[in-house]
């Protein structure tokens, strides 16, 4: 037997191997995307799930959601806030991506990197730094006092009623207004970096075509521009509602921690007093769906906006 | 056809420092087919875009039916566009994609005379039943036509094509040319078409533009683009010349290889100095002793209808083309009637066209355009 056909058996196999490879090129280079997600999100969803139907000892078991209603108002708050603080981002956030996309090339550079700066922050520092502005003793509260405005509020409240009590500080940490503005501030820029990309993306000549079409500037963004950049506003919307639904940092700091938000719960149930996983996880689940809930809605909303507007 | 819709005055445009658009003067008539062509980059767009109001010019005016309008913005403006890349609302249907000038005219338009219009439209540009596709479905002559219906079911008066035929294959392109031809008669609006393709251009217009470096070089019907061109680029850049360097001996007489021809252009300065066009096509090829003048066929392509055939005379080398095959390296005779002579002032184009030395080096470009302008696209 010669060496070549010894080799030969070999050689099939590599040529088979090869062509299987050429073959399946473009799937080859999604396993490693396969194996990530399967990591870090199927594998943490399903340990969720059977953390939050069971119970140590016990096994099975629907205990965990039985209790949960008691919750109900950490819901309604948690979702409340995030609601109030995606629409401000979205206020905030669409009529600045449309002016950033409307400067030059190199402003948007900059205007962008400028944005994303306080990123490299870390997030626990930069709402540290809210805390101590906002303190009863911060700093706004102290350049108030030193301009006078606490004199001037209460020479006005006491002439409204005899019973005034004088401050000396305005309230705000430790209020929802202090948690939501943690969480416009912390997450508005996910809101103005997707629309933006997508506004840039719209042909300038499509523009021009509605124009020459009889549509006025404010036609133009009604009937093009707006529903262009819908997709952008959609994924602004969900990757600022979702953090700001779950966050619990932002609370703790800025909320006082005493108005417990979803985050906090959960948060608690893992790592502070009130030690139980399964009912974490439960809850986990139960904001999971809510959340999911909402953006199927958003993004069915969103495709009915396209026909919509043009009615 | 009689009044003049629309006049642009000394027009000029410059982008960065860089005049795109120089002393543009142009009338265009009431329902004319009036084409503007010209190569890559000449200004035909710029040219277009002044009169759709996306730009102003640096001097100069456009009057729209005695009216200066440069200050109109295009949404003002009785002029509808055909852009050159369609630009279709992706987020809308094609019946949206049509009503849409329709549904922002104030005062506002009854859903019922909407729907009418836009099935009419669709009419026109054979589409009917497309109404609910998605524009983004559909192939690029039927998006051609969604955007030709879109522009047109505003009756504007004048309608604005930038190449609008540039993206499709050769049929495609052909039976566009003849079915927009159609709707221009029938809706009987003035049409602004902008070409590259000099072919398309004699086609289709009533009156051709031909502009170069930013400068209009001729205004004229097809024939007398053709026939008369006023320099050597206009002569090259429509169909195929010859452009040699004569003299004008006296009237009806010019000079070259040291042979006196007849022809029928006069008016020139006695012996001044002219280019001569003379089409591949007004050749007779005779036998040697009869002919005017002499030369040695270098190559030959055969080209269905007849033969492309290059002859060298003294140096200059001719493009012939002729029903007669001659083999290469024979001599042969040719012989020219006086109407087949154009004779031209001299220009800042002499000397630069007409020569057929590189010819076939102009094929390989020809055969590998297609490829760049598809590189273009992207
Ligand atoms: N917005 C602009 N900024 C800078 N230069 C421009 C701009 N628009 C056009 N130009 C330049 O003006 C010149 C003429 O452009 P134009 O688009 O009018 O050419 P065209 O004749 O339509 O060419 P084509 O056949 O390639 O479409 C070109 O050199 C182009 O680069
Ligand atoms: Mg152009």
């Amino acid at each position: 037997m010669s060496k070549a056909k010894l080799h030969a058996p070999l050689i099939k196999l590599r040529q088979r191997f090869r062509s299987f490879l050429d073959r399946n090129r473009k799937k080859a280079f999604a396993y490693p995307y396969i194996i990530w997600m399967a990591l870090f999100v199927i594998i943490p969803i399903l340990l969720v799930m059977v953390y939050a139907f069971t119970k140590a000892g016990i096994g099975f078991t629907l205990e965990n959601f039985s209790g949960i209603n008691v919750y109900a108002p950490v819901f309604g708050r948690s979702l409340w806030l995030a609601f109030l603080a995606t629409i401000i981002c979205l206020l905030i956030g669409y009529p600045t991506a449309l002016a950033i996309s409307r400067t030059s090339a190199r402003t948007q550079r900059i205007v962008l990197m400028m944005l994303m700066l306080p990123m490299w922050i870390n997030f626990l520092l930069r709402t540290y730094a809210w805390m101590s502005l906002l303190e009863n003793t911060g700093l706004i509260n102290r350049f108030f006092g030193a301009i006078g405005v606490f004199e001037l509020v209460n020479s006005i409240g006491e002439s409204l009623s005899a019973s005034w009590t004088p401050i000396d500080h305005f309230q705000m940490i430790n209020t929802g207004g202090a948690v939501v503005l943690g969480m416009v501030y912390n997450y508005l820029p996910f809101m103005i970096l997707p629309i933006h990309s997508v506004i840039i993306k719209i042909d300038p000549f499509v523009i021009e075509a509605a124009q020459d079409l009889g549509a006025s500037g404010k036609t133009v963004f009604r009937k093009v521009i707006f529903p262009l950049s819908l997709s952008g506003v959609i994924s602004g919307v969900t990757m600022v509602f979702v953090p700001s639904v779950s966050t619990f940092v932002i609370s703790k700091l800025l909320g006082g921690g005493t108005d417990m938000l979803l985050g906090d719960l959960i948060e608690m149930q893992f790592l502070g007093a009130a030690y139980n996983p399964h009912l974490g996880s439960a809850i986990s689940l139960i904001m999971m769906i809510i959340v999911v809930v909402c953006m199927s809605i958003m993004n069915k909303f969103g495709e009915g906006e396209e026909t919509a507007v043009v009615m | 056809m009689t009044k003049e819709l629309i006049r642009l005055i000394d027009c000029r445009k410059e982008f960065d420092g860089e005049v795109v658009l120089d002393s543009i003067n142009l009338g265009i008539k009431d329902k004319e087919f009036l084409t503007l062509l010209g190569p890559s980059g000449c200004g035909k767009t710029t040219t277009l875009r002044i009169i759709g109001g996306f730009l102003k010019p640096d001097s100069g005016e456009v009057i729209f039916d005695g009216v200066r309008i440069n200050d109109v913005p295009p949404h003002k403006r009785k002029v509808n566009t055909v852009f050159q890349k369609y630009a279709l609302f992706t987020h809308l249907n094609v019946f949206e994609n049509i009503a849409f000038g329709l549904r922002v005219q104030r005062p506002k338009l009854s859903e019922k005379e909407i729907a009418r219009r836009v099935h009419e439209a669709l009419e026109l540009v054979a589409l009917k039943g497309y109404e609910k596709r998605s524009v983004s479905q559909l192939s690029g002559g039927q998006q051609q036509r969604i955007a030709i219906a879109r522009a047109i079911v505003n009756r504007p008066q004048v309608l604005l094509l930038d190449e609008p035929l540039g993206a499709l294959d050769l049929k495609l392109r052909k039976d566009m040319q003849r079915e927009l031809k159609q709707i221009q008669q029938q809706v009987g609006i003035t049409f602004i078409y902008v070409t590259h393709d000099q072919e398309e251009a004699l086609t289709m217009s009533d009156t051709v533009v031909v502009m170069n470096k930013g400068e209009i070089q001729q205004i004229g019907t097809p024939l007398d683009i053709y026939n008369e061109p006023k320099n050597a680029f206009v002569a090259d850049f429509i169909g195929e010349s010859n452009i040699i360097d004569g003299v004008m001996v006296e009237d009806k007489i010019v000079r070259m290889y040291g042979h006196n021809f007849l022809c029928l252009d006069k008016g020139f300065a006695k012996n001044e100095a002219v280019d001569v066009v003379v089409r591949p096509e007004d050749i007779d090829i005779v036998p040697v002793e009869q002919g005017q003048i002499t030369g040695v066929v270098t190559d030959v392509t055969f080209k269905g209808m007849q033969y492309d055939i290059i002859v060298d005379f003294q140096g200059f080398k001719w493009l012939i083309q002729t029903t007669d095959h001659s083999p290469v390296g024979s001599t042969i005779g040719v012989k020219i009637d006086p109407d087949g002579f154009h004779i031209m002032k001299k220009s800042e184009y002499s000397g630069l066209y007409g020569d057929y030395s590189s010819y076939s080096e102009e094929y390989d470009e020809l055969s590998a355009d297609p490829e760049a302008g598809g590189q273009e696209d992207e």
